[in-house]
């Protein structure tokens, strides 16, 4: 399937290339030609009719992003991306719907079948006709397809909306709050986001609402060599909560793929939400080659008096992750979580951890993050806790675990610490092990197959920040560390 | 049940096991006692399969009657003695192969097989609650064996039930495998393990030690509970008579220099405990 969307792909950006008065004109084409200038930003701004702001921010965007330099950082291993070799719109055909799981790919079901997924979300997932019975905000290849359950959510006077719709429908919403956390010249990445972000999501919780069902975005990445620049905001007004759950999978890919998500979150006095990931995209093979990189900023603003925000990952897929969910704890005890089990196998890098910036009178924040390194893989925890001058009594405890499977694996913890108030309390620890001979064996002889007590070592160690997960998430989650693990002992 | 034949091996390229042959049969209980290093909990370690522990030379094979050959990888057997007992099914799933080539299987598979080690020094699992580490483990068996899984519903009302016979709280369970557990209850743990596991043949080594005086008393009734039927068997390492104050042996074994070096009945050990090793092992 991938394959002749990409042939599509091709034919199309081809004919676009050729096509005399250019493109920009025709915004009938699905797809932006290949490589990035001003005008695949028109382009993309144009298909989404957006307002002309719209269009000026991006374009400003831009301008500043060529102005800008890859960072280089010191743990991640880069192959240089050539910005000029990938398509940055690409909005296939309604996803062709499938007549039962009987039309899909089987590998992609052993992976459904592998994480227990029931039958009624592999039917959501995969696209069978008639399906979709849960509050699922699907971006796929870059476009909402559907979003569902808006009605009982529209009751709650919750907004639930690709962030495109919300561009329109809801400008001065999402004009007040979209750049606010991640600002445009943040970093390359986010700038990058800026300019041509292709879809994403938006919601907002009115004053006092609790949001009346779990929120999900499954992610998913198609057509190949598509950019993939997703851009999610979610405020949550006065008094009310959101729990957010993002969740990926993603079939076998042959060529590196280039993921820059934004997401930005606003929490106002007493909000409280709950940002939960499954990241489980495509690792590359064995020797690390195809796999996606995954260059996301994920920051919160806890603007409110008692607002809260907590994190929580499980990251397991990706040739490169580079990601730090962050809280800016500006409100009066506020509080930000981040909770974070990396698993990273073969060649893969994950250089992940938080920012937790202190601004608010007793603000507090934990950070708990559990790093599993296999294979030949790199694992990084880089943490910053941050201490305002003004900000009286705040508190931080941070818990950095590392779990090493075979000898030819690093795992690496890099804690910044910078308190400029006295009054402070930080709290930091951290430890390294390796799963034992004994336990190992312990569990064999109990019955378990290696990989099944490589698997159930690994979740003990990780239980921690599993448990923070919603429920039919955690289920999932562990499942997808055992399957992440595979031949990783022995 | 079980039969051991000339069995050698080494353990970080030392030989530790030279020579050793034992043949157990269903219904008994044996003992074996030894000075400390002589190698018994390398016997226990060798016939569970561990890593690092080589056999050199020697055959084991086991008489499990519960495993379907065709699933469990690489099992083998030595097929001359490979008996077709007509009739023996009781309508379980279970059928009857014969002996295993146990030393061609995996740890894991051999467990599968009805084989299970108690052992002297047991190993934490942090994070993961007895509850779950025995469900999973029990699953897993009856998978191998091509059993239905056990519900959690039938699975909790085995727990309590086993629990209950070793006189553990049922919140012990839900705890960490033995994290922060004491020695004895630690062994205790074990023995509700086999409960629920309730294997065809239990090696348990040392599990007396740790044990107080009540507590070596609920353990013993324990295990006879358990194990002690016509189609069950068990190999108990001990340096005391007091647990075979409990679980009387059919016979009694000194292990000493890698080898069985003497056998006899119950009366075996109380000797052994008046006089020592010295005369034995010089013998
Ligand atoms: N990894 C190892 N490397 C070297 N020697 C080992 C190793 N493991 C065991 N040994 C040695 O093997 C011998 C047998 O040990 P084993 O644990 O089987 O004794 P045991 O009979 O169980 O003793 P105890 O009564 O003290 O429990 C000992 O001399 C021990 O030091
Ligand atoms: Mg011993």
């Amino acid at each position: 399937m991938t394959e002749v969307k990409d042939a599509a792909a091709r034919d199309a950006a081809k004919k676009l290339e050729t096509y005399e008065w250019g493109f920009s004109s025709d915004i009938e084409q699905d797809f932006a030609p290949k490589g990035l200038s001003e005008e695949t930003v028109r382009f993309i701004s144009a298909k989404k009719n957006e307002p002309q702001w719209m269009l000026d921010w991006r374009l400003k965007a831009f301008a500043l992003w060529q102005t800008m330099e890859s960072p280089d950082w010191a743990k991640l291993d880069i192959a240089p991306i050539d910005y000029q070799d990938a398509y940055y719109y690409a909005a296939p055909k309604p996803r062709k719907e499938l007549a039962s799981l009987d039309e899909v790919d089987p590998e992609i079901l052993r992976v459904y079948e592998k994480l227990g997924i029931p039958i009624a979300e592999q039917e959501v997932l995969a696209g069978v006709a008639g399906s979709r019975k849960v509050a699922v905000d699907a971006v796929f290849d870059s476009v909402s397809v559907a979003t569902t359950f808006r009605k009982e959510l529209e009751e709650a006077g919750v907004i639930f909306r690709s962030i495109s719709e919300a561009v329109r429908e809801f400008p001065d919403l999402v004009r007040k709050y979209l750049g606010k956390v991640v600002p445009m010249h943040d970093n390359y990445f986010a700038t990058l986001n800026c300019a041509v972000f292709s879809d994403g999501t938006f919601v907002y919780i009115p004053e006092g609402v609790r949001c009346p069902m779990e929120l999900s975005t499954y992610f998913r990445i198609n057509a190949e060599n598509t950019g993939q620049f997703e851009r999610t905001l979610i405020v949550a007004d006065k008094g009310s909560y959101v729990s957010y759950l993002e969740g990926c999978t993603a079939p076998m890919r042959d060529e590196n793929q280039l993921h820059a998500a934004v997401v930005e979150l606003v929490a106002l006095d007493d909000a409280e939400i709950k940002y939960s990931t499954v990241q489980n995209w495509y690792p590359g093979d064995a020797d690390g080659k195809g796999g996606i990189y995954n260059f996301v900023t994920k920051r919160a603003l806890c603007q409110g008096r008692n607002s809260k925000v907590s994190w929580t990952q499980v990251e397991t897929g990706s040739a490169i992750t580079w990601k730090y969910p962050s809280c800016v704890l500006s409100g009066e005890n506020s509080v930000g979580e981040f909770y974070s089990v990396a698993v990273t196998n073969n060649r893969q890098q994950a250089d992940t951890g938080t920012k937790m910036i202190h601004l608010g009178k007793g603000s507090r924040s934990t950070i708990v993050s559990k790093g599993i390194s296999a294979g030949r893989s790199n694992n990084t925890y880089r943490g910053l806790v941050r201490v305002a001058a003004n900000a009286e009594g705040v508190r931080n405890f941070t818990q950095c675990d590392s779990l090493l499977l075979g000898s030819e694996c690093g795992a690496h913890t890099v804690p910044y610490i910078e308190v400029k108030n006295p009054s402070a309390t930080i709290e930091h620890e951290a430890t390294t092990s390796k799963i034992s001979d004994d336990q190992l064996f312990y569990a064999m002889q109990r019955g378990l197959g290696q990989e099944e007590a490589v698997a159930l070592i690994v979740n003990g160690f990780a239980k921690e920040v599993l448990q923070q997960l919603p429920m039919e998430f955690a289920v999932e989650a562990q499942k997808l560390l055992g399957i992440s693990l595979e031949g990783s002992v022995g | 049940m079980l039969q051991i034949t000339n069995l050698s091996n080494t353990v970080a390229d030392k030989p530790i096991l030279k020579g050793l042959s034992l043949t157990i049969q269903p219904g008994e209980i044996h003992a074996i006692m030894g000075p400390n290093g002589a190698g018994k909990s390398t016997l226990a370690y060798t016939l569970g399969g561990r890593p690092g522990y080589e056999v050199t030379g020697g055959t084991v094979t086991f008489q499990s009657n519960s495993v379907r050959p065709e699933l469990v990888e690489g099992l083998s057997f030595s097929g001359d003695k490979r008996e077709e007992k007509d009739g023996a099914s009781t309508g379980s799933a279970r059928t009857d192969v014969g002996a295993i080539d146990l030393l061609a299987l995996d740890p894991h598979e051999r467990a599968a097989a009805g084989l299970f080690l108690g052992f002297q020094y047991p190993v934490e699992i942090p994070g993961v609650s007895n509850l779950q580490f025995l469900r999973e483990s029990l699953n897993s068996q009856r998978k191998a064996r091509g059993e239905a899984p056990l519900s959690g519903g039938e699975f909790i009302k085995l727990a309590k039930e086993k629990a209950a016979l070793l006189g553990m709280d049922m919140d012990m369970l839900k705890r960490p495998v033995n994290v922060g557990f004491s020695g004895g209850e630690k062994k205790r743990n074990e023995m509700v393990q086999m409960g629920i596991l309730d294997p065809k043949l239990a090696i348990l080594d040392e599990t007396d030690s740790g044990l107080d005086i009540d507590a070596l008393r609920i353990v013993g009734a324990g295990i006879n509970a358990i194990m002690r039927k016509p189609d069950k068997a068990v190999l108990l390492i001990t340096h005391y008579q007091r647990l075979l104050d409990y679980v009387k042996p059919d016979f009694v074994h000194v292990l000493a220099g890698g080898r069985i070096v003497k056998s006899g009945g119950p009366e075996l050990a109380l000797e052994l405990e008046r006089e020592g090793y010295a005369e034995v092992v010089a013998a």
